[in-house]
């Protein structure tokens, strides 16, 4: 029965999840706008987008945990009872949330078991518990061993145990969230493995990932959300991985704004051969090398979820790297703490605004001097000087066009847009020589995203220098000198901008070197 | 060494246990709730509570019984205050326990003078209280059946399950169908039960009923179970430790060099020392003091 | 300044605390038979009407302020400090300590010394668990509370020491010198207890506010309580911001302690009267952790305290009615809480 199944999706007949016009918002978040999504029993059904493309929040619709606004969902042929709310699990869904759902504290059984425990008269029937399973485990060739604790296992394993757990409540349909992006080349060969194993025993699989080379290795058929709406469902074998790259990224590649302007060669920052692994020995970076020149915006751009974020910490001092050094004007920073960088004439906006740039609950201007509470203009000893930083935000909240230009009001009040504004206002106005951006423009309006862009260029044109981390390819392309591609926490190829295009890029984010 | 062998004596062992029932009681009944997910610093509250109408309704009714019902009654309804406003109105988990020990100061005395007008304390005739049978009261090994029960409970049966799974990782038990806010409902409102039993106890064993007489009795319940790593065995060992501490440190006062305080100070010391890791950990559950609620976004 | 329409909104779930509890009062007075009007009144009178009832308002608020102060500051940084007691009791004891045993001639110094110590003993005190939730993540919660028992033990040993002691069964020390008694405030009525910490407490609210909004240490503070993780990211110590607003919370608790022995008590008596530093758990939440607040609220607290002890005196409704009515403000603040500031964020917290 075990066939290479590439390409040869099982005809497109039964239908086993209609999801229709599903809409769904979380204030002002528009997560899904009338989305509709039809997947065919017995294929793997791919669904792909950046991150805030509104994946998880459609999968987490199908399965019940979130209640969607609008639109209506049918699992093989019974209308689900969307408004009165359901669970996945009665209709023969189950799900395999990206950050698993186990009990870390529990064995591997209570975890397969929960909620569904066979039992005598109140009491758990472990016997029984372990045949079923142990059955199981035998027909899918999945072995975990049953009575250890979830926290002893590798991720690999507790993927494991979440499959398990969904084949345990005889699920056909199984939804998995980005099942390899924590996982090992050989646990994810390992996974696909499994996957074809299901396939063929005529379960169906719904895949979100955003990398495109795991989608047009396992799937059949490939859907692609941007910004909460569906832009195409496509068969495997009509579609080509690049072509799928800028369906998620957006289409608009423009030219490149900047006029030619001479960057000095004169380094700003440098790694060399930095690399950094989790506490749980995962390799996040791995001998990152490159330097950020004076005058320059260097671009790092790479599929979501390559090592982008640990590059930023790493650059800004949050985390230490394994091995590695980091110099900032020929000086050694590598040990330096983010206050003393900061100091020296780093500045930076996080990839996280909500969590990372901003706090919520404080002011306008008490946000413009948040990182900025030390600085002989703005602080002396012990005081605050008042004047000087009520100046500088109506500077700033009028330089920008931050709306409201109010600087006691409440952070949170403002749109994403404005809370962003107030982040790049306080950091450039520090005049850095160097400016670390991380995703600087995600989620933010046209308007918004160009104030953003040109401030970045005037202050590279200005002599500065800037290292910008994006998802987003046009962004990238728009505003870089040179251009770095990352791919599983390496740096795979610099490229000059003249020599990027969007073809090369695409094909070296997703690992493909020439 | 001679001070050692006339002080371990049966009428220590007597008194261990003398001592550890109020805290058996009260630290199972934190199990309950601290395992469900929900702080419970009002244990101390609960138990005066306990105490209070355990003995003001066998003061009335002659029946000992009655007060013990009675006991268990308001200390479940205080439970069930607790986990309506944490559980239904979301406060803060620890504030709401304060505020549950300061009113169980403040209401027991001041119903006390209400009932037994104007009086602050007032004793149980020895028909009020519960007989001996053997050595102790019947409400000593109620106490232990209900730990041991509780741990049975906990790790053989699917209500157990399922309440350590609430308390651990809300998410995942909801993922599949488990009402979690249902669970740690109940889980509180049988914190309640067990503390007001616990507070019954003391007016039982002695007598009488006065103001604060738990005496810090629930915190230092509060500490068995964090000492006994939120487990019932775990905190019936450690109550039964901390009761032998105190009967010590009664039995050698004015006897040795040894100071009482130095035995007094154990229990809080140990758990401090726990639950900084120091040795033998203590890891509170994972979810403990966090709100659940079902839709959350995830960005 | 802040917006009057913001003030408003930010003193309406007090405003609706008190209105409840004030009810629930009522109705109890009301089913014990007796007249609300009246219990009012004399409430009232034995907390306002006089300059004697007034001093004792002020008196009962002194040391509420500064607890209260201790439990704001934490929660300004994000920490729950319910170790005021245990704080203060190690402050009350410092104080007496030097209060008997230092002989300084000078008065002002002696008071001087007696403060800072006592104040220096209330920070060791918080300071250790916040040292233990900063680096080692140990709730600070169960740790103030276990300190509070640490406290109350070890200086119950202490006062038992035959180098403490005041020959008697009482375990209580001598009476301080007179050079280490805190001025009593006589001028406002002749046999008052009220004393010139009064000014201390105040002018620790005011050094708090201003160590708050206007320095950079401050801000430090309130981002660490607002969101950890963008100070991080801010440059901000969170630990060392989390161990020092412990620490100037454990101070002030100290203080108050101090002030209780060297302004009323004149010695250390265990166990120490209880109830200040849970009482400032109440006067920081109904002031939302405004140090002016704190001080508003202490006094309302005050207030209670004095007209309960003339409504016990006078009528059959026992003192207790005040702790009942606090509890009910703090219930029902806690679950205020809840619809306002403790909303649910959308926030995603990144593993380490």
């Amino acid at each position: 029965m075990v066939s290479s199944r590439k390409g040869k999706s099982q005809g497109e007949g039964e239908i086993a999840v209609r999801m229709d016009a599903i809409s769904k918002r979380f204030g002002e978040i528009v997560a899904n706008d009338g989305i509709n999504l039809t997947v065919y029993r017995g294929e793997v059904h791919a669904l792909v987008g950046e991150n805030g493309a509104g994946k998880t929040t459609l999968m987490n619709i199908l399965y019940g945990l979130v209640k969607p606004d609008a639109g209506t969902i049918t699992v093989d042929d019974m209308r689900l009872p969307v408004e009165r709310g359901f669970l996945g699990t009665d209709y023969g869904l189950g799900m395999i949330h990206q950050h698993f759902m186990l009990v870390k504290r529990f064995t591997v059984l209570e975890n397969i078991i929960l909620g569904f425990e066979p039992s005598r008269g109140g009491f758990l029937d472990l016997r029984a518990a372990v045949r079923k399973v142990e059955d199981i485990m035998q027909r899918y060739g999945i072995e975990v061993p049953l009575d250890r604790r979830v926290e002893e296992l590798s991720v690999g394993e507790e993927q494991r145990v979440e499959i398990l757990k969904a084949l345990y409540r005889n699920s056909r349909i199984i939804i998995m969230d980005e099942p390899t992006a924590v996982l090992t080349p050989q646990e994810i060969k390992k996974l696909f493995e499994t996957i074809r194993m299901l396939v063929d025993s005529s379960h169906t699989i719904i895949f979100i990932t955003h990398k495109l080379e795991e989608v047009m290795e396992i799937a059949d058929r490939v859907t692609v959300l941007r910004r909460g709406r569906v832009v195409r469902t496509r068969r495997i074998d009509e579609v080509d991985p690049e072509e799928l790259a800028i369906m998620m990224v957006g289409k608009k590649i423009e030219a490149p704004r900047r006029s030619k302007h001479a960057v000095s060669m004169e380094s700003l920052l440098s790694l060399h051969d930095v690399s950094l692994r989790s506490s749980r020995d995962i390799v996040l970076l791995s001998s990152i090398d490159f330097e950020v020149r004076k005058g320059e915006i260097f671009g790092i751009c790479g599929v979501e979820g390559n090592g982008q974020d640990e590059l930023f910490d790493v650059a800004i001092g949050l985390q230490k790297p394994s091995s590695g050094r980091i110099l900032f004007r020929g000086k050694d920073i590598t040990h330096l703490s983010t206050a003393k960088r900061r100091a020296l004439g780093i500045a930076y906006i996080p990839p996280d605004r909500v969590t990372m740039g901003i706090v919520a609950g404080m002011s306008v201007k008490e946000n413009m001097l948040l990182g900025r509470q030390r600085e002989p203009g703005l602080s002396g000893t012990f005081f605050l000087k008042e004047d000087a930083i009520t100046n500088l935000t109506q500077r700033l909240l009028k330089t920008f066009g931050i709306n409201p230009p109010l600087p006691d009001a409440e952070i949170g009040t403002l749109s994403g847009g404005n809370q962003q504004k107030v982040i790049v206002a306080r950091e450039l106005s520090r005049e850095p020589s160097l400016l670390i951006a991380s995703q600087p423009a995600r989620g933010l309006d046209i308007m918004a995203t160009r104030l953003i862009h040109d401030s970045l260029v005037k202050h590279a044109e200005a002599g500065g220098g800037v290292l910008l981390i994006s998802a987003d390819l046009s962004e990238i392309v728009e505003l870089s000198d040179r251009i770095g591609v990352m791919y599983k926490g390496r740096i795979l190829s610099i490229l000059e901008r003249k020599e990027a295009d969007e073809e090369k890029l695409g094909l070296l984010m997703l690992g493909f070197a020439q | 060494m001679n001070d050692v062998t006339t002080v371990i004596s049966i009428s220590l062992l007597l008194a261990t246990v003398r001592k550890a029932v109020p805290l058996i009681f009260a630290s199972t009944g934190g199990f309950f709730s601290e395992r469900s997910g929900v702080i419970n610093i009002g244990l101390e509250g609960m138990m005066l509570f306990g105490a209070f109408s355990g003995a003001i309704v066998a003061f009335f009714t002659h029946n000992a019984w009655l007060g013990v019902l009675g006991a268990a009654f308001i200390g479940g309804l205080i439970g069930s205050l607790h986990a309506f406003v944490t559980i239904g109105l979301r406060a803060n988990q620890i504030i709401s326990g304060v505020a549950i020990n300061l009113l169980g100061t403040g209401a027991t005395i001041f119903l006390c003078q209400v009932f037994i007008h104007g009086e602050r304390s007032f004793s149980l005739g020895q028909g009020d209280r519960l007989p001996s049978l053997g050595p102790f009261i019947p409400l000593t090994y109620i106490a232990f059946i209900l730990a041991i029960g509780a741990a049975i409970f906990s790790y053989y049966t699917v209500g157990g399950l399922r309440l350590r799974a609430v308390g651990e990782h809300p998410r995942a038990a909801d993922t599949q169908g488990i009402k979690v806010n249902r669970i740690r409902f109940m889980g509180v409102v049988a914190s309640g039960i067990c503390a007001g039993l616990g507070g019954a106890y003391l007016p039982m064993f002695s007598g009488s009923f006065a103001k604060n007489m738990t005496a810090g009795q629930g915190f230092i319940a509060l500490a068995a179970l964090i000492f006994g790593k939120w487990n019932p065995i775990g905190a019936l060992g450690a109550s039964l430790l901390f009761g032998f501490a105190d009967a010590l440190q009664e039995t050698l006062q004015g006897r040795a060099h040894l100071p009482a305080q130095a035995l007094q100070v154990v229990p809080y010391v140990v758990t401090m020392v726990a639950l900084a890791g120091v040795i033998g950990r203590s890891i509170p559950p994972g979810a403990i003091g966090k709100h659940y609620e079902r839709e959350q976004p995830e960005i | 300044m802040m917006p009057t329409q913001k003030l408003l909104e930010r003193l309406l779930a007090p405003a609706l605390a008190l209105a409840f509890a004030m009810v629930i009062a009522t109705v109890i007075v009301a089913l014990l038979g007796e007249d609300p009007f009246h219990i009012a009144s004399v409430m009232l009178s034995g907390s306002l009407g006089s300059l004697r009832s007034l001093a004792n308002t002020l008196e009962e608020a002194t040391p509420l302020i500064l607890t209260g102060l201790c439990v704001a500051i934490g929660m300004q940084s994000g920490l729950f400090n319910i170790g005021g007691e245990g704080q203060l009791v190690v402050g009350a004891f410092i104080a007496a300590w030097l209060g008997v045993k230092v002989p300084v001639s000078n008065a002002g110094l002696h008071v001087a010394l007696c403060l800072v110590a006592a104040g220096i003993g209330g920070a060791i005190w918080a300071g250790i668990a916040g040292i233990l939730r900063a680096k080692l993540g140990a709730h600070e919660v169960i740790n103030t509370i276990m300190l509070n028992y640490v406290a109350f033990i070890s200086t119950n040993y202490l006062v038992n020491l035959p180098y403490f002691k005041k020959p008697g069964q009482i375990p209580q020390t001598f009476d301080v010198a007179p050079s280490a008694e805190i001025p009593r405030l006589t001028f406002v009525y002749n046999y008052t207890r009220l004393n010139a910490g009064l000014f201390v407490a105040i002018g620790a609210a005011l050094l708090i506010w201003i160590v708050l909004s206007k320095t950079s240490f401050g801000f430090e503070i309130r981002c660490v309580g607002h969101n950890p993780v963008a100070s991080r990211v801010g440059a901000i110590s969170v630990v060392r911001s989390m161990i020092l607003a412990m620490s100037i919370g454990g101070f002030l608790a100290g203080v108050a302690g101090a002030e209780r022995v060297l302004g009323v008590h004149k010695h250390f008596v265990s166990p120490f009267p209880f109830g200040y530093g849970f009482g400032g758990i109440a006067v920081a939440l109904l002031a939302r952790n405004n140090p002016f607040g704190v001080v508003v609220t202490a006094i309302f607290f005050g207030a209670l305290a004095s007209g309960g002890a003339q409504v016990d005196m006078v009528t059959s409704i026992p003192r207790e009615l005040v702790t009942v009515i606090q509890a009910i403000i703090i219930l029902f603040i806690a679950c205020e809480y809840l619809f306002s500031r403790y909303r649910p964020r959308m926030r995603v917290l990144k593993d380490e």
